[in-house]
Protein backbone atom coordinates (compact mmCIF):
# COMPACT_ATOMS: atom_id res chain seq x y z
CA UNK A 1 0.00 0.00 0.00
CA UNK A 2 2.85 2.39 0.81
CA UNK A 3 4.47 1.75 -2.57
CA UNK A 4 1.14 2.24 -4.30
CA UNK A 5 0.58 5.53 -2.50
CA UNK A 6 4.05 6.75 -3.41
CA UNK A 7 3.32 6.05 -7.07
CA UNK A 8 -0.07 7.75 -6.90
CA UNK A 9 1.57 10.84 -5.42
CA UNK A 10 4.15 10.82 -8.21
CA UNK A 11 1.41 10.68 -10.84
CA UNK A 12 -0.77 13.37 -9.26
CA UNK A 13 2.20 15.59 -8.68
CA UNK A 14 2.76 15.53 -12.43
CA UNK A 15 -0.90 16.02 -13.30
CA UNK A 16 -3.51 16.18 -10.56
CA UNK A 17 -6.27 15.86 -13.12
CA UNK A 18 -5.27 12.30 -14.03
CA UNK A 19 -8.51 10.32 -13.82
CA UNK A 20 -8.63 7.47 -11.31
CA UNK A 21 -9.25 4.99 -14.11
CA UNK A 22 -6.06 6.02 -15.84
CA UNK A 23 -4.07 5.84 -12.63
CA UNK A 24 -5.34 2.29 -12.22
CA UNK A 25 -4.20 1.43 -15.77
CA UNK A 26 -0.85 3.11 -15.25
CA UNK A 27 -0.15 1.10 -12.13
CA UNK A 28 -1.69 -2.14 -13.32
CA UNK A 29 -3.85 -2.05 -10.22
CA UNK A 30 -7.61 -2.43 -9.83
CA UNK A 31 -9.71 0.67 -9.49
CA UNK A 32 -11.10 0.10 -5.96
CA UNK A 33 -7.57 -0.22 -4.53
CA UNK A 34 -6.47 3.00 -6.18
CA UNK A 35 -9.62 4.75 -4.97
CA UNK A 36 -9.04 3.53 -1.43
CA UNK A 37 -5.39 4.58 -1.44
CA UNK A 38 -6.33 8.02 -2.67
CA UNK A 39 -9.03 8.36 -0.06
CA UNK A 40 -6.54 7.48 2.66
CA UNK A 41 -4.05 9.99 1.31
CA UNK A 42 -6.72 12.67 1.54
CA UNK A 43 -7.95 11.56 4.97
CA UNK A 44 -4.43 11.47 6.35
CA UNK A 45 -3.96 14.96 4.96
CA UNK A 46 -1.05 13.86 2.81
CA UNK A 47 -2.92 15.38 -0.10
CA UNK A 48 -4.44 18.66 1.09
CA UNK A 49 -5.61 20.34 -2.03
CA UNK A 50 -5.64 20.17 -5.82
CA UNK A 51 -4.99 23.42 -7.59
CA UNK A 52 -3.66 24.57 -10.96
CA UNK A 53 -0.49 26.54 -11.53
CA UNK A 54 -1.65 29.77 -13.11
CA UNK A 55 0.38 32.31 -14.98
CA UNK A 56 -1.56 35.37 -13.80
CA UNK A 57 0.48 37.62 -16.04
CA UNK A 58 -1.43 36.19 -18.95
CA UNK A 59 -4.75 37.17 -17.44
CA UNK A 60 -6.17 40.64 -16.91
CA UNK A 61 -6.21 40.19 -13.17
CA UNK A 62 -4.44 42.91 -11.18
CA UNK A 63 -2.20 41.27 -8.68
CA UNK A 64 0.97 41.92 -6.72
CA UNK A 65 2.97 39.51 -4.66
CA UNK A 66 5.65 39.95 -2.08
CA UNK A 67 7.89 37.82 0.02
CA UNK A 68 8.27 39.20 3.51
CA UNK A 69 11.07 38.18 5.79
CA UNK A 70 9.76 38.46 9.32
CA UNK A 71 11.70 38.47 12.56
CA UNK A 72 9.71 37.50 15.61
CA UNK A 73 10.17 36.79 19.28
CA UNK A 74 9.27 33.16 19.96
CA UNK A 75 6.85 32.62 22.82
CA UNK A 76 7.45 30.40 25.80
CA UNK A 77 6.07 26.84 25.33
CA UNK A 78 4.66 27.79 21.94
CA UNK A 79 7.86 28.56 20.04
CA UNK A 80 6.99 30.07 16.69
CA UNK A 81 3.71 28.25 16.20
CA UNK A 82 1.43 30.76 17.86
CA UNK A 83 2.75 33.77 16.01
CA UNK A 84 2.84 31.81 12.74
CA UNK A 85 -0.82 31.02 13.38
CA UNK A 86 -1.63 34.67 13.83
CA UNK A 87 0.03 35.44 10.54
CA UNK A 88 -1.31 32.63 8.39
CA UNK A 89 -4.87 33.48 9.34
CA UNK A 90 -4.72 36.71 7.35
CA UNK A 91 -6.36 36.03 4.03
CA UNK A 92 -3.71 38.01 2.13
CA UNK A 93 -1.15 35.47 3.26
CA UNK A 94 -0.64 32.62 0.79
CA UNK A 95 2.24 30.77 2.44
CA UNK A 96 4.18 30.86 5.67
CA UNK A 97 7.41 29.01 6.31
CA UNK A 98 9.59 28.81 9.41
CA UNK A 99 13.13 29.39 8.22
CA UNK A 100 16.65 28.82 9.41
CA UNK A 101 18.99 31.75 8.94
CA UNK A 102 18.87 35.45 9.58
CA UNK A 103 15.09 35.75 9.90
CA UNK A 104 12.38 33.51 11.28
CA UNK A 105 9.33 33.42 9.06
CA UNK A 106 9.01 33.78 5.31
CA UNK A 107 5.57 35.08 4.46
CA UNK A 108 4.20 35.11 0.91
CA UNK A 109 1.54 37.73 0.50
CA UNK A 110 -0.77 38.53 -2.35
CA UNK A 111 -2.84 41.66 -2.86
CA UNK A 112 -4.58 43.56 -5.65
CA UNK A 113 -2.35 46.62 -5.60
CA UNK A 114 0.98 47.71 -4.28
CA UNK A 115 -0.71 50.04 -1.85
CA UNK A 116 -2.94 47.34 -0.49
CA UNK A 117 0.06 45.15 0.12
CA UNK A 118 2.05 47.93 1.79
CA UNK A 119 -0.89 48.63 4.06
CA UNK A 120 -1.10 44.99 4.98
CA UNK A 121 2.47 45.14 6.22
CA UNK A 122 2.14 48.41 8.06
CA UNK A 123 -1.31 47.89 9.53
CA UNK A 124 -1.63 44.17 10.07
CA UNK A 125 1.71 42.45 10.13
CA UNK A 126 4.13 44.89 11.77
CA UNK A 127 1.83 45.83 14.70
CA UNK A 128 1.71 42.22 15.92
CA UNK A 129 3.33 42.03 19.37
CA UNK A 130 5.91 39.39 18.60
CA UNK A 131 6.99 40.82 15.28
CA UNK A 132 10.25 42.67 15.74
CA UNK A 133 11.06 43.44 12.11
CA UNK A 134 10.00 42.91 8.51
CA UNK A 135 11.69 43.18 5.14
CA UNK A 136 9.42 43.18 2.12
CA UNK A 137 10.52 42.17 -1.39
CA UNK A 138 8.12 42.42 -4.31
CA UNK A 139 7.97 39.69 -6.92
CA UNK A 140 8.79 41.19 -10.32
CA UNK A 141 8.70 38.19 -12.57
CA UNK A 142 8.01 34.53 -12.13
CA UNK A 143 10.35 32.17 -13.98
CA UNK A 144 9.52 28.86 -12.41
CA UNK A 145 7.12 27.65 -9.77
CA UNK A 146 6.61 24.18 -8.35
CA UNK A 147 8.78 22.69 -11.05
CA UNK A 148 6.95 24.41 -13.88
CA UNK A 149 8.85 26.86 -16.05
CA UNK A 150 6.84 29.98 -16.93
CA UNK A 151 8.96 31.52 -19.65
CA UNK A 152 9.69 30.28 -23.16
CA UNK A 153 8.26 27.26 -24.91
CA UNK A 154 9.36 23.77 -24.03
CA UNK A 155 10.29 22.02 -27.21
CA UNK A 156 11.01 18.39 -27.82
CA UNK A 157 14.45 18.38 -29.36
CA UNK A 158 14.22 14.83 -30.63
CA UNK A 159 13.93 13.92 -34.29
CA UNK A 160 10.50 12.61 -35.23
CA UNK A 161 11.83 9.21 -36.20
CA UNK A 162 14.90 7.48 -34.86
CA UNK A 163 16.13 3.94 -34.32
CA UNK B 1 29.68 8.10 -62.41
CA UNK B 2 31.55 7.95 -59.16
CA UNK B 3 29.52 5.00 -57.95
CA UNK B 4 32.11 2.70 -59.55
CA UNK B 5 34.28 3.53 -56.53
CA UNK B 6 31.71 2.13 -54.12
CA UNK B 7 32.08 -1.48 -53.06
CA UNK B 8 29.11 -3.59 -54.00
CA UNK B 9 29.16 -5.08 -50.50
CA UNK B 10 28.20 -1.67 -49.15
CA UNK B 11 25.99 -0.56 -52.02
CA UNK B 12 23.80 -3.67 -51.75
CA UNK B 13 22.76 -2.78 -48.18
CA UNK B 14 19.62 -0.60 -48.18
CA UNK B 15 19.47 2.46 -45.93
CA UNK B 16 17.48 2.16 -42.72
CA UNK B 17 13.73 1.90 -43.28
CA UNK B 18 13.30 4.15 -40.30
CA UNK B 19 15.16 7.04 -41.91
CA UNK B 20 13.05 6.84 -45.04
CA UNK B 21 10.06 7.70 -42.93
CA UNK B 22 11.83 10.45 -41.14
CA UNK B 23 12.02 12.68 -44.22
CA UNK B 24 8.25 12.88 -44.52
CA UNK B 25 7.56 13.29 -40.82
CA UNK B 26 10.19 15.97 -40.36
CA UNK B 27 8.30 18.37 -42.60
CA UNK B 28 5.00 18.18 -40.69
CA UNK B 29 4.47 20.74 -38.01
CA UNK B 30 1.79 19.42 -35.72
CA UNK B 31 2.60 15.76 -36.17
CA UNK B 32 2.81 13.68 -32.99
CA UNK B 33 5.65 11.26 -33.14
CA UNK B 34 5.51 7.79 -31.66
CA UNK B 35 8.40 7.03 -33.99
CA UNK B 36 11.29 8.06 -31.81
CA UNK B 37 13.75 5.63 -30.33
CA UNK B 38 15.06 7.60 -27.41
CA UNK B 39 13.97 8.80 -23.98
CA UNK B 40 11.85 11.95 -23.71
CA UNK B 41 13.78 12.85 -20.58
CA UNK B 42 16.81 15.00 -20.96
CA UNK B 43 20.03 13.92 -19.29
CA UNK B 44 19.78 14.60 -15.53
CA UNK B 45 21.17 17.98 -14.55
CA UNK B 46 24.05 16.75 -12.41
CA UNK B 47 25.35 14.67 -15.32
CA UNK B 48 25.25 17.60 -17.76
CA UNK B 49 26.84 19.78 -15.14
CA UNK B 50 29.78 17.37 -14.68
CA UNK B 51 30.50 17.57 -18.42
CA UNK B 52 30.36 21.38 -18.38
CA UNK B 53 32.73 21.51 -15.41
CA UNK B 54 35.15 19.24 -17.20
CA UNK B 55 35.11 21.53 -20.25
CA UNK B 56 35.68 24.58 -18.08
CA UNK B 57 38.56 22.77 -16.40
CA UNK B 58 40.15 22.36 -19.80
CA UNK B 59 39.69 18.61 -20.07
CA UNK B 60 39.77 18.58 -23.85
CA UNK B 61 42.37 15.91 -24.55
CA UNK B 62 42.31 12.29 -25.70
CA UNK B 63 41.62 9.65 -23.11
CA UNK B 64 43.17 6.17 -23.11
CA UNK B 65 41.84 4.01 -25.96
CA UNK B 66 39.89 1.86 -23.53
CA UNK B 67 38.36 4.95 -21.94
CA UNK B 68 39.10 6.77 -18.67
CA UNK B 69 40.14 4.25 -16.04
CA UNK B 70 37.89 6.01 -13.52
CA UNK B 71 34.92 5.37 -15.82
CA UNK B 72 35.89 1.75 -16.44
CA UNK B 73 36.09 1.22 -12.69
CA UNK B 74 32.65 2.76 -12.28
CA UNK B 75 31.29 0.50 -15.03
CA UNK B 76 32.79 -2.55 -13.33
CA UNK B 77 31.15 -1.52 -10.06
CA UNK B 78 27.85 -0.81 -11.77
CA UNK B 79 27.76 -4.22 -13.47
CA UNK B 80 28.48 -5.94 -10.17
CA UNK B 81 25.83 -3.86 -8.38
CA UNK B 82 23.06 -4.21 -10.89
CA UNK B 83 23.81 -7.36 -12.88
CA UNK B 84 26.03 -9.51 -10.63
CA UNK B 85 28.74 -9.86 -13.26
CA UNK B 86 32.34 -8.88 -12.74
CA UNK B 87 34.74 -7.54 -15.34
CA UNK B 88 38.29 -6.33 -14.91
CA UNK B 89 38.37 -2.58 -15.63
CA UNK B 90 41.99 -2.84 -16.77
CA UNK B 91 41.52 -5.46 -19.45
CA UNK B 92 37.92 -6.44 -19.98
CA UNK B 93 35.98 -3.18 -20.41
CA UNK B 94 36.07 -0.92 -23.47
CA UNK B 95 34.28 2.43 -23.61
CA UNK B 96 32.77 2.93 -27.07
CA UNK B 97 30.98 5.55 -29.14
CA UNK B 98 27.54 4.32 -28.23
CA UNK B 99 26.57 0.68 -27.98
CA UNK B 100 26.39 0.84 -31.79
CA UNK B 101 30.15 0.95 -32.12
CA UNK B 102 30.44 -1.96 -29.73
CA UNK B 103 28.15 -4.05 -31.93
CA UNK B 104 30.24 -3.25 -34.97
CA UNK B 105 33.49 -4.07 -33.15
CA UNK B 106 32.14 -7.34 -31.82
CA UNK B 107 31.13 -8.48 -35.29
CA UNK B 108 34.33 -7.36 -36.96
CA UNK B 109 36.45 -9.12 -34.39
CA UNK B 110 34.76 -12.48 -34.66
CA UNK B 111 33.62 -12.87 -38.25
CA UNK B 112 35.55 -14.61 -41.00
CA UNK B 113 34.30 -14.27 -44.58
CA UNK B 114 31.02 -16.12 -44.98
CA UNK B 115 30.47 -16.78 -41.27
CA UNK B 116 26.84 -16.77 -40.28
CA UNK B 117 25.34 -14.72 -37.48
CA UNK B 118 21.92 -15.55 -36.10
CA UNK B 119 19.70 -12.68 -35.10
CA UNK B 120 16.14 -12.58 -33.83
CA UNK B 121 13.75 -11.03 -36.33
CA UNK B 122 12.21 -8.49 -35.80
CA UNK B 123 15.22 -6.78 -34.31
CA UNK B 124 17.16 -3.58 -34.22
CA UNK B 125 17.88 -2.19 -37.69
CA UNK B 126 21.66 -2.16 -37.56
CA UNK B 127 22.49 -5.79 -36.77
CA UNK B 128 22.08 -7.30 -40.24
CA UNK B 129 23.88 -4.47 -42.10
CA UNK B 130 26.75 -4.56 -39.60
CA UNK B 131 27.06 -8.31 -40.15
CA UNK B 132 27.26 -7.70 -43.90
CA UNK B 133 29.80 -4.91 -43.50
CA UNK B 134 31.93 -7.28 -41.44
CA UNK B 135 31.86 -9.85 -44.23
CA UNK B 136 29.41 -12.20 -42.56
CA UNK B 137 25.97 -13.45 -43.45
CA UNK B 138 22.98 -12.48 -41.32
CA UNK B 139 20.57 -15.30 -40.58
CA UNK B 140 17.30 -13.92 -39.25
CA UNK B 141 15.27 -16.18 -36.98
CA UNK B 142 11.62 -15.30 -36.69
CA UNK B 143 10.25 -14.65 -33.23
CA UNK B 144 6.48 -14.73 -32.79
CA UNK B 145 3.91 -12.87 -30.76
CA UNK B 146 2.63 -16.30 -29.59
CA UNK B 147 6.03 -16.87 -27.96
CA UNK B 148 5.99 -13.32 -26.60
CA UNK B 149 8.64 -12.54 -29.23
CA UNK B 150 11.20 -14.59 -27.35
CA UNK B 151 13.94 -16.48 -29.12
CA UNK B 152 13.27 -20.16 -28.54
CA UNK B 153 16.01 -22.75 -28.23
CA UNK B 154 14.27 -24.82 -30.88
CA UNK B 155 14.23 -22.10 -33.53
CA UNK B 156 17.80 -21.19 -32.69
CA UNK B 157 18.93 -24.80 -33.08
CA UNK B 158 17.09 -25.10 -36.37
CA UNK B 159 18.97 -22.13 -37.81
CA UNK B 160 22.43 -23.36 -36.88
CA UNK B 161 24.71 -24.61 -39.67
CA UNK B 162 28.41 -25.43 -39.86
CA UNK B 163 29.03 -21.80 -40.68
CA UNK B 164 27.25 -20.32 -37.67
CA UNK B 165 29.71 -18.28 -35.69
CA UNK B 166 27.71 -16.04 -33.43
CA UNK B 167 24.31 -15.16 -32.02
CA UNK B 168 23.16 -11.61 -31.48
CA UNK B 169 21.04 -11.69 -28.36
CA UNK B 170 19.14 -8.41 -27.99
CA UNK B 171 16.87 -8.45 -24.94
CA UNK B 172 14.92 -6.46 -23.82
CA UNK B 173 14.14 -6.16 -27.48
CA UNK B 174 13.71 -3.21 -29.78
CA UNK B 175 11.12 -3.15 -31.40
CA UNK B 176 9.02 -5.82 -29.66
CA UNK B 177 9.66 -5.08 -25.99
CA UNK B 178 10.19 -8.79 -25.34
CA UNK B 179 12.30 -9.95 -22.41
CA UNK B 180 13.69 -13.41 -21.76
CA UNK B 181 13.17 -15.42 -18.59
CA UNK B 182 16.10 -17.06 -16.85
CA UNK B 183 14.86 -20.51 -17.77
CA UNK B 184 14.67 -19.64 -21.46
CA UNK B 185 18.05 -17.97 -21.38
CA UNK B 186 19.55 -21.10 -19.89
CA UNK B 187 18.18 -23.11 -22.80
CA UNK B 188 19.70 -20.64 -25.27
CA UNK B 189 22.95 -20.87 -23.32
CA UNK B 190 22.94 -24.65 -23.64
CA UNK B 191 22.54 -24.41 -27.42
CA UNK B 192 25.29 -21.79 -27.61
CA UNK B 193 27.62 -24.05 -25.65
CA UNK B 194 26.75 -27.13 -27.68
CA UNK B 195 27.55 -25.38 -30.97
CA UNK B 196 30.35 -23.23 -29.58
CA UNK B 197 28.72 -19.92 -30.53
CA UNK B 198 29.88 -16.49 -29.53
CA UNK B 199 26.99 -14.57 -27.98
CA UNK B 200 26.83 -10.84 -28.61
CA UNK B 201 24.43 -9.74 -25.92
CA UNK B 202 23.04 -6.27 -26.57
CA UNK B 203 21.72 -5.23 -23.16
CA UNK B 204 21.18 -1.54 -23.89
CA UNK B 205 17.59 -1.72 -22.61
CA UNK B 206 18.37 -3.91 -19.59
CA UNK B 207 17.60 -1.18 -17.05
CA UNK B 208 14.20 -0.72 -18.66
CA UNK B 209 12.85 -4.10 -17.62
CA UNK B 210 9.36 -3.84 -16.14
CA UNK B 211 8.53 -7.43 -15.34
CA UNK B 212 10.81 -10.24 -14.37
CA UNK B 213 14.46 -9.99 -13.39
CA UNK B 214 17.06 -8.28 -15.49
CA UNK B 215 19.77 -10.77 -16.29
CA UNK B 216 23.12 -10.27 -17.98
CA UNK B 217 23.70 -13.16 -20.36
CA UNK B 218 27.29 -13.52 -19.17
CA UNK B 219 26.06 -14.14 -15.63
CA UNK B 220 24.69 -17.52 -16.70
CA UNK B 221 26.94 -20.46 -15.77
CA UNK B 222 29.69 -21.00 -18.32
CA UNK B 223 28.62 -18.14 -20.59
CA UNK B 224 31.14 -15.49 -19.61
CA UNK B 225 33.93 -16.84 -21.80
CA UNK B 226 31.73 -16.82 -24.91
CA UNK B 227 29.83 -13.58 -24.35
CA UNK B 228 30.42 -10.01 -25.40
CA UNK B 229 28.26 -7.87 -23.14
CA UNK B 230 27.17 -4.60 -24.73
CA UNK B 231 25.47 -1.81 -22.84
CA UNK B 232 25.57 1.96 -22.63
CA UNK B 233 24.17 5.14 -21.19
CA UNK B 234 21.70 6.20 -23.88
CA UNK B 235 18.53 4.56 -22.63
CA UNK B 236 19.01 4.11 -18.90
CA UNK B 237 20.47 7.57 -18.27
CA UNK B 238 18.77 9.46 -21.13
CA UNK B 239 22.10 10.16 -22.81
CA UNK B 240 21.51 9.25 -26.47
CA UNK B 241 23.22 12.26 -28.02
CA UNK B 242 26.36 11.79 -25.94
CA UNK B 243 27.16 8.60 -27.83
CA UNK B 244 28.53 6.57 -25.01
CA UNK B 245 28.44 2.84 -24.62
CA UNK B 246 30.68 0.02 -23.53
CA UNK B 247 31.63 -3.54 -24.30
CA UNK B 248 32.77 -6.14 -21.80
CA UNK B 249 34.40 -9.37 -22.84
CA UNK B 250 37.10 -11.82 -21.86
CA UNK B 251 40.48 -10.14 -22.32
CA UNK B 252 41.48 -12.14 -25.42
CA UNK B 253 38.44 -10.79 -27.26
CA UNK B 254 38.46 -7.32 -25.80
CA UNK B 255 42.13 -6.88 -26.68
CA UNK B 256 41.25 -7.36 -30.36
CA UNK B 257 38.18 -5.13 -30.21
CA UNK B 258 40.32 -2.41 -28.74
CA UNK B 259 42.71 -2.72 -31.70
CA UNK B 260 39.99 -1.78 -34.17
CA UNK B 261 38.73 0.90 -31.81
CA UNK B 262 42.20 2.43 -31.33
CA UNK B 263 42.91 2.63 -35.05
CA UNK B 264 39.44 3.66 -36.20
CA UNK B 265 38.12 5.79 -33.35
CA UNK B 266 40.98 6.49 -30.93
CA UNK B 267 38.71 7.02 -27.96
CA UNK B 268 35.12 7.91 -27.10
CA UNK B 269 34.58 11.67 -26.59
CA UNK B 270 36.00 12.78 -23.29
CA UNK B 271 33.07 14.85 -22.02
CA UNK B 272 30.72 11.96 -22.57
CA UNK B 273 33.02 9.79 -20.50
CA UNK B 274 33.14 12.33 -17.70
CA UNK B 275 29.35 12.61 -17.78
CA UNK B 276 28.93 8.84 -17.73
CA UNK B 277 31.30 8.59 -14.80
CA UNK B 278 29.16 11.08 -12.89
CA UNK B 279 26.00 9.17 -13.81
CA UNK B 280 27.34 5.96 -12.28
CA UNK B 281 28.99 7.56 -9.29
CA UNK B 282 25.81 9.35 -8.26
CA UNK B 283 23.81 6.25 -9.09
CA UNK B 284 25.86 4.21 -6.67
CA UNK B 285 25.28 6.81 -3.96
CA UNK B 286 21.54 7.21 -4.39
CA UNK B 287 20.45 3.71 -5.44
CA UNK B 288 20.17 4.76 -9.09
CA UNK B 289 17.35 7.15 -8.33
CA UNK B 290 17.46 8.76 -11.79
CA UNK B 291 17.21 5.44 -13.57
CA UNK B 292 14.49 4.12 -11.29
CA UNK B 293 12.42 7.29 -11.59
CA UNK B 294 12.51 7.18 -15.38
CA UNK B 295 11.78 3.48 -15.38
CA UNK B 296 8.66 3.99 -13.26
CA UNK B 297 7.51 6.73 -15.59
CA UNK B 298 7.96 4.55 -18.70
CA UNK B 299 6.26 1.67 -16.97
CA UNK B 300 3.10 3.71 -16.37
CA UNK B 301 2.99 4.98 -19.91
CA UNK B 302 3.60 1.44 -21.16
CA UNK B 303 0.41 0.29 -19.48
CA UNK B 304 -1.53 3.24 -20.81
CA UNK B 305 -0.36 2.53 -24.35
CA UNK B 306 -1.09 -1.19 -24.28
CA UNK B 307 -4.53 -0.46 -22.87
CA UNK B 308 -5.24 2.16 -25.54
CA UNK B 309 -4.02 0.04 -28.46
CA UNK B 310 -6.12 -2.90 -27.31
CA UNK B 311 -9.13 -0.65 -26.90
CA UNK B 312 -8.69 0.38 -30.53
CA UNK B 313 -9.12 -3.27 -31.39
CA UNK B 314 -5.48 -3.98 -32.20
CA UNK B 315 -3.79 -7.15 -31.00
CA UNK B 316 -0.98 -5.96 -28.82
CA UNK B 317 1.55 -8.14 -27.06
CA UNK B 318 2.33 -6.64 -23.66
CA UNK B 319 5.94 -5.50 -23.81
CA UNK B 320 7.99 -6.22 -20.69
CA UNK B 321 11.02 -4.10 -21.47
CA UNK B 322 12.44 -1.22 -23.57
CA UNK B 323 9.92 1.52 -24.45
CA UNK B 324 8.01 0.27 -27.45
CA UNK B 325 4.71 -1.39 -28.19
CA UNK B 326 4.59 -3.55 -31.28
CA UNK B 327 0.90 -4.09 -32.08
CA UNK B 328 -0.35 -6.10 -35.02
CA UNK B 329 -2.28 -4.10 -37.60
CA UNK B 330 -3.12 -7.12 -39.76
CA UNK B 331 -6.82 -6.75 -38.93
CA UNK B 332 -6.95 -3.48 -40.83
CA UNK B 333 -6.01 -5.23 -44.06
CA UNK B 334 -3.24 -2.71 -44.63
CA UNK B 335 0.46 -3.42 -44.83
CA UNK B 336 2.66 -1.80 -42.19
CA UNK B 337 3.94 0.63 -44.75
CA UNK B 338 0.44 1.60 -45.94
CA UNK B 339 -0.81 1.90 -42.38
CA UNK B 340 2.00 4.20 -41.29
CA UNK B 341 1.98 6.30 -44.46
CA UNK B 342 -1.77 6.86 -44.31
CA UNK B 343 -1.78 7.43 -40.55
CA UNK B 344 0.84 10.10 -41.03
CA UNK B 345 -0.92 11.70 -43.97
CA UNK B 346 -4.45 11.56 -42.62
CA UNK B 347 -3.93 12.03 -38.89
CA UNK B 348 -0.36 13.24 -38.53
CA UNK B 349 0.78 10.52 -36.19
CA UNK B 350 4.17 8.96 -36.77
CA UNK B 351 4.69 5.25 -36.16
CA UNK B 352 7.37 3.05 -37.66
CA UNK B 353 6.40 0.18 -40.01
CA UNK B 354 7.27 -3.13 -38.36
CA UNK B 355 9.10 -4.51 -41.39
CA UNK B 356 11.76 -1.83 -40.98
CA UNK B 357 12.98 -4.25 -38.29
CA UNK B 358 13.10 -7.29 -40.52
CA UNK B 359 10.65 -9.27 -42.63
CA UNK B 360 9.00 -10.83 -39.57
CA UNK B 361 7.92 -7.39 -38.43
CA UNK B 362 5.49 -7.16 -41.35
CA UNK B 363 1.93 -6.54 -40.21
CA UNK B 364 3.09 -4.68 -37.11
CA UNK B 365 3.95 -1.11 -36.23
CA UNK B 366 6.32 0.21 -33.59
CA UNK B 367 4.98 2.85 -31.23
CA UNK B 368 7.26 4.46 -28.68
CA UNK B 369 5.82 5.32 -25.28
CA UNK B 370 8.76 7.49 -24.26
CA UNK B 371 6.40 10.26 -25.25
CA UNK B 372 4.63 12.95 -23.25
CA UNK B 373 1.45 11.42 -21.85
CA UNK B 374 -0.89 14.15 -23.09
CA UNK B 375 0.54 13.92 -26.58
CA UNK B 376 0.26 10.17 -26.46
CA UNK B 377 -3.42 10.39 -25.50
CA UNK B 378 -4.02 12.76 -28.39
CA UNK B 379 -2.19 10.38 -30.73
CA UNK B 380 -4.41 7.51 -29.56
CA UNK B 381 -7.60 9.38 -30.34
CA UNK B 382 -6.26 10.21 -33.80
CA UNK B 383 -5.28 6.58 -34.38
CA UNK B 384 -8.66 5.39 -33.25
CA UNK B 385 -10.38 7.77 -35.65
CA UNK B 386 -8.08 6.55 -38.41
CA UNK B 387 -8.77 2.89 -37.75
CA UNK B 388 -12.52 3.46 -37.68
CA UNK B 389 -12.33 5.34 -40.96
CA UNK B 390 -10.88 2.30 -42.74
Amino acid sequence: MQALKAQILEILNEDCRTPLERIAVMLGCDLPRVAQALEELEQDRVILHYSPIINWDRTDKERVEAMIEVKVTPQRDMGFDAIAGRIYRFEEVKSVYLMSGSYDLLVLVEARTLKELALFVSEKLSPLDSVTGTSTSFVLKRYKQDGVIFVGESTDKRMAVAP
Amino acid sequence: MSSRFVSSRIAQVPPSGIRRFFDVAGTMKDAISLGVGEPDFITPYHIRSAAIDSLLDGETQYTPNLGLLSLRKEIAGYLTDRFSVSYDPEKEILVTVGASEAIDLALRVCLRPGDEVILPDPGYVSYAPCVTFAGGVAVPVTTRAEDEFRLTAASLSAAITEKTRALIFPYPNNPTGAVMTREEMEKIAAVAAQHDLLVISDEIYAELTYEGEKIAFSSLPGMRERTILINGFSKAFAMTGWRLGFACAPREILYEMNKIHQYAIMCAPRQGQVAACQALKKGRENSYEDVEGMRRSYDRRRRVMVDALRNMGLDCFEPKGAFYCFPSIKKTGLTSEEFCTRLLKEEKVVCVPGDAFGPSGAGHIRCCYATDLQKMLEAFSRMERFIHSL
